[in-house]
C-alpha cells in the first residue's frame, strides 16, 4: 500500500532518545546502547505525511548519521558519568528525577498554577483574547502550519480553530485503508495499517500534544491548543480581531487561513425533497465515514455519483462489501472512465475495468437530471433517460473552498479557480497567509493553482509556518498525490496532470518473465482488444533512439506499470507513476527543471520502470 | 522490443526491459547545492540544524520541543572528546519532559541485555564508525 519512504521520527526517535539516560537498573556498557539505536534508523512514515519530504538519500542519512552520532553521546553520556561519578548515587539521583515527574504528572494535569504560570486558573478566560499565531481551520494544513511555526519559533503560542469537533487528523485512510481494516471496531479506534504494516491512528497527535487553550498564554515553553467546534464568521484585518461564531474576539499577531473546504451537492438532489437530503452523504470528516460505513452494512445498494478520486476510491472500498455481502455499488459520472479528468483516455478505460472487477457497476457517460423518492427507495434519472434505482446516494462531486471570510476581510478571491488568492509565499496581506485547499496561490514553476490534495495540505501548511516565522520562501517544493483503486491499479502523481493536456506514457512491456500482476488476471474483459484496434489503427514509428521496428501489442500487454508525462508547451509540467513507488524525487526533479525534452523515452529510463 | 502508438493527443510507449537497460540520455540541470528554497535535510549546509525538517516528525514541535532541541544542539555543536558528553543536563531535561507524555514519547521496556559490549560493537560495526566519523567532524 504504502511504499513512499520518508525517514521519520516520533515515538521511535524519542525512544532512541530516551535511551540516552542511563536505566537505573544499571546497564552493563556502551556496547548495549549502540545496539539498541538501531531501530530508529529504520523509520519511515507513510504516504501520509510523506511528500513533505527531504531529498530522499540526503533526509536519511543524515539522521542516519546523527541518531547514530546521539547512541556516541549515550555511551559518552553513560562512561562518563560512569567514571566521573558515584554510580550509585547517579542511580538514585534519576530514580529520584523520575519519580518527581511522574508526581508532577499527576498532580498537574489540568491547571496546576505553580508548573503552568502565575495567574490563578480561576482567572484565566477559556480562551486567550490574544494570540502570536492564529490558525483559522483544523485540518491538515493548519496542523502543519503549527508544526512548522513550533519547530521554528521557540515557545511559540499557536492557537487553531477548527469547526471539525475532533483534533487535526488526516482524511485520506477515511476512503482509502478504513476501509479495508479487519478490526470490526475500526469506526471507533480509527487505527490504520501502514505501508510497513505498523498501525497508527488517523489523529496527527494524541490529546496530550495540545494544550489547553485557556493556558496557552501562560504555559512556560508555548505550545498549540485547538478550540474545537468553534468557528471564526468575522475577519478584522485593519484591528488584527476575528470574532467566533459565539461572539468571542480574539487578536492576532499573525493569521493562517486554512478554512478547507466543504464538499459540493448536485443542484439535481438540492432540488430534491428533504427524505433524498437524509440518504445522501457528502464525504469529508470522520463522522461521515462512521455514517457510512453504518449504511453501507444496512442497505442493498449505494450509488455513488462521481468519477474522481474520492468517488472511485469509495466505489472501489464498497465495491469489497459488495462481494462480501451482496451490496449492490453503482458509480456514475459524465467522463468516459473512472478518473477521466486526470488520465489519458486509454489509461482511465483501463482503470474503469478494474474497478469494474472491484465489483462496482461503473456507468459512464451519466449525467443526472433529477432524483426522486420511488415507493421505499430511490430513483436517479439520468440525462440519457436511463434509470438507476437504489438505497443511499454518495455525492463526490468535487470541494467548494470556504472563503466567507474573504468578504469581511476584504480579501482577494480567484475568479477562475477559487479560493482565496495568494502570492508565491502563501501570502494575502502583510500578518495573513493562506495554505491548503483554500488557497489559490502562485506556482513559480507551473503558474497559478489551487490544489485539493492532502499533500499539498501538508506541503503548503509547512511552507505558510515557515513564511508566518520569517523564512519569506515561495512555494518551490511540489506536493504529490496518491490513489489506490484495486490490487491492480495504484499511483502516485505530481504537478499539473490534467488529461485534457498532450501526454507521453511509457509503460513497461510484460515478458514472460515479468508479468504483472494484472496482466496474468487479464480475462479478456475486452479492454485489450480494444486497445489492439486502435493501436493497428494509429500505430507510429518510434524516435530513432529507441527500438527500431514498432511492433503490435501482444497479449499479455497492458498498463502494468509505467510513467506518464503531461505536457505543456512541450515542457513536463506533471507526471503520474503508474505503479512504481519511491521514484518521485525525480518526477520532482524534472518538473523543477522545466526543460524541454527531445525523447522522453529516455526521460523514462531515469525512472527505472522495469524495477520494483 | 518496443512499439509506440498515438491515440489522438497520447502518445503510448511500451519498452521492454532490455530497451531501457542503455543509459539515459536525458539532460538534467545541475542542482544549485545553496538552493535557499529547496527542502533540506537535519543538517542545513551551513551546518546548522534544521528544526523544521520533517524527518523530526513531532520532535521539535511538540511540548518537549524545547527540552529536545536544546539538547540535540548541544549535541551537534557538543567539541567535548566524547561528543556531547557535556550534554547530560540537557538531555536529563529532556526525558524528564518526556516522561510526563507517555502518550507521545511511549515508554518502552526492551528486555535484551547481556550480551558481553564487546560483542556488539562487533555486531555493529558500521554503526560504530559512522559514530566514530559524526565524532570527529564537527
Amino acid at each position: 500500500m504504502f511504499r513512499c519512504r520518508v525517514a521519520a521520527a516520533g515515538g521511535s526517535l524519542a525512544r532512541a532518545l530516551r535511551s540516552l539516560s542511563p536505566a537505573p537498573r544499571g546497564r552493563a556498557a556502551a556496547g548495549h546502547l549502540l545496539q539498541r539505536w538501531n531501530v530508529p534508523i529504520k523509520l519511515q512514515m507513510s504516504r501520509q505525511m510523506a511528500s513533505s519530504g527531504v531529498p530522499r538519500g540526503k533526509g536519511d542519512s543524515s539522521v542516519f548519521v546523527l541518531i547514530v552520532g546521539l547512541s556516541t553521546l549515550g555511551a559518552g553520556a553513560y562512561v562518563y558519568k560512569t567514571l566521573k561519578e558515584n554510580k550509585e548515587r547517579f542511580t538514585s539521583r534519576v530514580t529520584t528525577i523520575t519519580t518527581r515527574s511522574e508526581e508532577n504528572e499527576s498532580a498537574t494535569s489540568d491547571a496546576d498554577p505553580a508548573s503552568r504560570g502565575t495567574a490563578a486558573p480561576g482567572a484565566r478566560p477559556e480562551v486567550p483574547s490574544h494570540v502570536p499565531f492564529l490558525l483559522i481551520g483544523g485540518g491538515t494544513a493548519a496542523f502543519a502550519a503549527a508544526r512548522s511555526i513550533r519547530a521554528r519559533d521557540p515557545g511559540a503560542r499557536v492557537l487553531i480553530v477548527s469547526e471539525d469537533p475532533a483534533l487535526p487528523y488526516m482524511r485520506p485512510p477515511l476512503s482509502k485503508e478504513l476501509w479495508f481494516s479487519d478490526d470490526p471496531h475500526v469506526t471507533e479506534t480509527l487505527r490504520f495499517k501502514q505501508w510497513n504494516g505498523k498501525e497508527r491512528s488517523i489523529y496527527f497527535q494524541p490529546p496530550s500534544f495540545y494544550v489547553p487553550a485557556r493556558d496557552l498564554p501562560f504555559v512556560e515553553n508555548g505550545g498549540v491548543a485547538v478550540l474545537c467546534g468553534k468557528k471564526v464568521v468575522h475577519m478584522d484585518v485593519r484591528g488584527n480581531v476575528v470574532k467566533l461564531n459565539d461572539g468571542t474576539q480574539i487578536s492576532y499577531d499573525k493569521c493562517l487561513i486554512a478554512t478547507g473546504g466543504s464538499p459540493r451537492n448536485l443542484p439535481a438532489i438540492e432540488r430534491a425533497g428533504k427524505d433524498i437530503q437524509q440518504r445522501l452523504t457528502l464525504f469529508r470528516k470522520i463522522e461521515d465515514f462512521k455514517n457510512l460505513e453504518k449504511i453501507s452494512r444496512e442497505v442493498k445498494s449505494i450509488t455513488i455519483i462521481g468519477g474522481g478520486f474520492l468517488g472511485s476510491e469509495l466505489a472501489c472500498a464498497l465495491g469489497r462489501r459488495a462481494r462480501t455481502r451482496g451490496l449492490e455499488v453503482i458509480q456514475l459520472f459524465p467522463e468516459n472512465g473512472n478518473m477521466g479528468k486526470v488520465l489519458p483516455e486509454y489509461l482511465s478505460s483501463w482503470t474503469t475495468e478494474k474497478v469494474r472487477r472491484e465489483g462496482v457497476n461503473v456507468m459512464p457517460n451519466a449525467v443526472v437530471k433529477s432524483v426522486s423518492v420511488c415507493g421505499n427507495r430511490l430513483m436517479i434519472k439520468l440525462k440519457d433517460g436511463r434509470k438507476v434505482e437504489t438505497d443511499h446516494i454518495v455525492a463526490a462531486v468535487g470541494l467548494e473552498p470556504n472563503v466567507e471570510l474573504a468578504k469581511s476581510a476584504g480579501l482577494e478571491v480567484d475568479s477562475d479557480f477559487g479560493g482565496f488568492r495568494v502570492n508565491a509565499e502563501l501570502q494575502a496581506r502583510s500578518n495573513i497567509w493562506v495554505a491548503g485547499d483554500a488557497a489559490c496561490f502562485y506556482d513559480i514553476k507551473l503558474g497559478r493553482r489551487r490544489v485539493e490534495h492532502h499533500d499539498h495540505a501538508v506541503v503548503s501548511g509547512r511552507l505558510a509556518g515557515e513564511n508566518m516565522t520569517g523564512a519569506a520562501k515561495p512555494y518551490w517544493h511540489q506536493s504529490m498525490f496518491w490513489s489506490d483503486l484495486g490490487p491492480d491499479v495504484g499511483y502516485e502523481a505530481i504537478g499539473l496532470v490534467d488529461s485534457s493536456l498532450p501526454t507521453v506514457g511509457v509503460f513497461a512491456k510484460a515478458t514472460a518473465k515479468d508479468t504483472p500482476k494484472s496482466a496474468t488476471e487479464q480475462s479478456g474483459t475486452g479492454i485489450r482488444s480494444e486497445s489492439e484496434t486502435e493501436a493497428e489503427a494509429s500505430e507510429v514509428a518510434i524516435s530513432s533512439s529507441s527500438s527500431p521496428t514498432p511492433q503490435v501489442p501482444k497479449q499479455g500487454e497492458d498498463y502494468g506499470k509505467g510513467v506518464i508525462f503531461y505536457l505543456r508547451d512541450k515542457v513536463v509540467v506533471g507526471i503520474v507513476l503508474w505503479n512504481i513507488f519511491n521514484r518521485m524525487p525525480i518526477a520532482r526533479k524534472i518538473i523543477k527543471d522545466g526543460e524541454e525534452h527531445a525523447d522522453l523515452n529516455e526521460v523514462a529510463k531515469l525512472f527505472n520502470i522495469h524495477e520494483d | 522490443m518496443s512499439y509506440c502508438r498515438q491515440e489522438g493527443k497520447d502518445r503510448i510507449i511500451f519498452v521492454t526491459k532490455e530497451d531501457h537497460e542503455t543509459p539515459s540520455s536525458a539532460e538534467l540541470v545541475a542542482d544549485d547545492p545553496n538552493d535557499p528554497y529547496e527542502e533540506q535535510g537535519l543538517i542545513l549546509p551551513n551546518g546548522d540544524i534544521n528544526w523544521n525538517c520533517p524527518c523530526l516528525g513531532g520532535m521539535a514541535s511538540g511540548p518537549c520541543g524545547e527540552q529536545f532541541k536544546s539538547a540535540f544542539s548541544c549535541f551537534h555543536y557538543s567539541t567535548e572528546e566524547i561528543k556531547g558528553s557535556d550534554c547530560v543536563d540537557q538531555f536529563r531535561a529532556m526525558q524528564e519532559c518526556m516522561q510526563k507524555y507517555p502518550d507521545l514519547y511511549p515508554q518502552e521496556d526492551e528486555e535484551e541485555e547481556k550480551e558481553k559490549p564487546s560483542k556488539d560493537l562487533e555486531a555493529n560495526p558500521m554503526e560504530a564508525s559512522v559514530a566514530k566519523e559524526e565524532k570527529g567532524s564537527s
